[in-house]
């Protein structure tokens, strides 16, 4: 199948090149493409920082660049949407450009080290690769299958992954929809009620890390009632998973008679939850509006954009963010090198908007929580700013860059992924 | 004198060829019909395809020069009337949300605004009439 596909899209890209004004909206991958770094100090490498901050590429046009992570030696792990020379996942030897090899025949999001392991996941699957002393791994062509066999359909289909402390992952299988209707994202369709998708997905699911093969019925349905998860974390000061969902789509098209265009662009927030085991966030059938502060009935259940009805019960989330900005990384700082007050925070990279349209879009920045015991220990501010390559880029969506991954190098410096071109960022500070 | 003079058959034909030239104008569908387009495109469309037709990487494909939107009427139609969710591939990419069906919209507005999308984003080709529409929805109605 997988040759198949590749040779489907070698005769594709080759019977419809011509045809397609739009390669000049697609990330520009030069062929044979020859990856380089530039560092030009003062700059910030096009972003905006709070003082004190400063930026670096380490390195561009990758590829697809979803999750990344950084072990101890200061080596680069980033896991590809799209196969590059066959391989999904990159690695860069020392944080260094210069130096890639690359490995895993399957592309996806999730990636991840932990106790001598380095787990990476597919659209379906999560894998495991043991490490050397050195952080090197051992085997690269015989991952371990940790878990198998969960639902891809294209949409939603980001398996991310985090970590505990106590043997266990976590991982997202979103809803292959928008709001669970019959026909999804079709005017007039109804809502399911129940939303049968709900049983294998629009949740998080928890397996253990060292049992091969599990399939979902071997894992803890560990939460419910959450659309789609790109961003994840264990949040190892208080013990618990945070995660950040992505907003439904859509209600001004669905809905005009309850929702204008400029309600459309401002609803629902994406939220940012503390999921405890046996969490249910409501959806398909609530969503939160950040205006009325409340968890309201989703149209296509009997909602008009005022009842809250079953949806009074739901919890709330911790920071209600702006709609459709996509936050697709979440990572809690637990470096020495920030100063006091991003000690235990959250960081978020916004991968940005596109159903804001017409209004303006937005996102495309990393933001900040700070947190006290597990709470937000005051406003989310932006933190980093750029990705876009200015104001006309953002608004109409047809941006530069588009943040998708967050790590914490062994120094504590932040690194920044981006998907579209691939590059990655390393922001450090010095007093 | 008279070698200064261009024959008459010579400027007919020059102008002819002139007129004919700006065929594009003149296939250019109506005003109205192209507004009403504009007004559907915005509230069932723009959303996913976006204002400038481009789309948005990974999800949703761009409306500009595609084999769909300038190829056979009929397929264009169906794919709008009936919505589509096996994937699709442009230049190596494919788009992960599904094109839902708009078997909401009449044969009117169908052909109003396929015809703003085949004659927008940089597109030009052939208008879609009512009854290519209705011909269509037939189909589908019959399982197709
Ligand atoms: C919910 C988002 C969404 C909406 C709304 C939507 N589309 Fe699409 N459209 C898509 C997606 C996604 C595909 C590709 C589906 C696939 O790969 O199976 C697509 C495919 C298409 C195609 C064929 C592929 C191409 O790019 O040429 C055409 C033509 C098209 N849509 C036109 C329209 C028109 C006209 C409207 C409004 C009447 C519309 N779409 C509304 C998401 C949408």
């Amino acid at each position: 199948m997988k040759s198949f596909s590749s040779i489907v899209t070698v005769v594709v890209l080759a019977t419809t090149h011509f045809l397609c004004a739009c390669a000049g909206e697609l990330p520009d991958q030069p062929a044979g493409d020859t990856t380089t770094t530039h560092s030009s100090p003062g700059d910030n490498a096009g972003l905006t920082l709070p003082s004190g901050f400063s930026a670096t590429v380490v390195a561009e046009n990758l590829g697809g660049v979803r999750h990344i992570v950084v072990d101890s030696n200061g080596d680069i792990y980033a896991k590809l949407s799209k196969l590059k020379d066959g391989k999904g996942i990159l690695e860069l030897k020392g944080g260094d450009a210069g130096r890639i090899s690359s490995f895993g025949n399957y592309p996806g999001t999730g990636i991840a080290i932990k106790n001598g392991y380095l787990y990476a996941s597919s659209n379906t699957s999560i894998f495991r690769y043991k490490l050397d002393a050195g952080n090197q791994v051992i085997d690269p062509d015989k991952p371990e299958t940790i878990v198998k066999d969960l639902t891809d359909r294209g949409q939603h289909n980001s398996k991310s992954i985090t970590l505990d402390n106590a043997g266990n992952i976590y991982v997202n299988i979103g809803a292959p929809s928008n709001s669970c209707q019959v026909q999804d994202r079709a005017v007039g369709s109804k809502g399911q009620d129940p939303c049968p998708l709900l049983d294998y997905a629009g949740g998080i699911w928890q397996f253990k890390t060292d049992k091969l093969n599990q399939t979902i019925n071997d894992g803890v349905h560990y939460a419910t009632g959450i659309r789609n998860t790109v961003g994840l974390d264990w949040n190892s000061s208080v013990n618990e998973l945070y995660v950040m969902q992505h907003g439904r789509d859509d209600l001004h098209r669905m809905f005009e008679q309850y929702y204008t265009v400029k309600d459309n662009a401002e609803l629902p927030a994406e939220e940012f939850l503390l999921v405890k085991k046996g969490s249910d966030f409501g959806w398909p059938y609530c969503y939160f509006d950040p205006k009325q502060d409340k968890k309201m009935l989703a149209p296509e259940y009997g909602g008009d954009g005022k009842i809250q009805g079953r949806c009074g019960e739901i919890e709330k989330p911790l920071v209600a963010f702006p709609a459709h900005l996509a936050p697709n990384a979440l990572l809690f700082y637990t470096g020495d090198q920030f100063p006091e007050k991003y000690k235990n925070g959250a960081f978020i990279a916004f991968h940005g908007s596109w159903n804001r349209a017409p209004e303006p879009q937005a996102g495309y920045f990393v933001a900040f929580v700070p947190m006290k015991d597990g709470k937000p220990g005051g406003n989310w501010e932006i933190f980093a700013d750029g990705f876009a390559g200015g104001d006309d880029k953002k608004a109409s969506g047809r941006v530069d860059y588009r943040p998708c991954g967050l790590a914490q190098g062994p120094d504590g410096a932040l690194y920044v992924s981006d998907d579209r071109k691939g590059n990655i960022w390393k922001i450090t500070y010095k007093k | 004198m008279r070698r200064r003079l261009i024959p008459v058959n010579v400027v007919i034909a020059s102008l002819l060829f002139i007129l004919l030239s700006l065929e594009p104008d003149q296939i250019k569908p109506p005003k109205a019909v192209m507004d009403r387009g504009e007004t559907i495109y915005a509230k069932e469309c723009l959303g996913c395809h976006q204002a400038d037709g481009l789309g948005v990487q990974g999800l949703n494909p761009p409306l500009a020069k595609t084999k769909w939107v300038l190829g056979p009427r009929a397929q264009m139609i169906h794919i709008v009337l009936k919505g589509l969710t096996d994937p699709i591939e442009i230049d190596g990419d494919t788009y992960n949300n599904p094109m839902p069906p708009h078997l909401h919209l009449n044969d009117q507005e169908i052909s109003d605004v396929l015809t703003y999308v085949r004659n927008s984003f940089g597109n030009n080709a052939k208008p879609i009439t009512p009854a290519d529409v209705k011909k269509v929805r037939a189909a589908i109605a019959k399982g197709k």
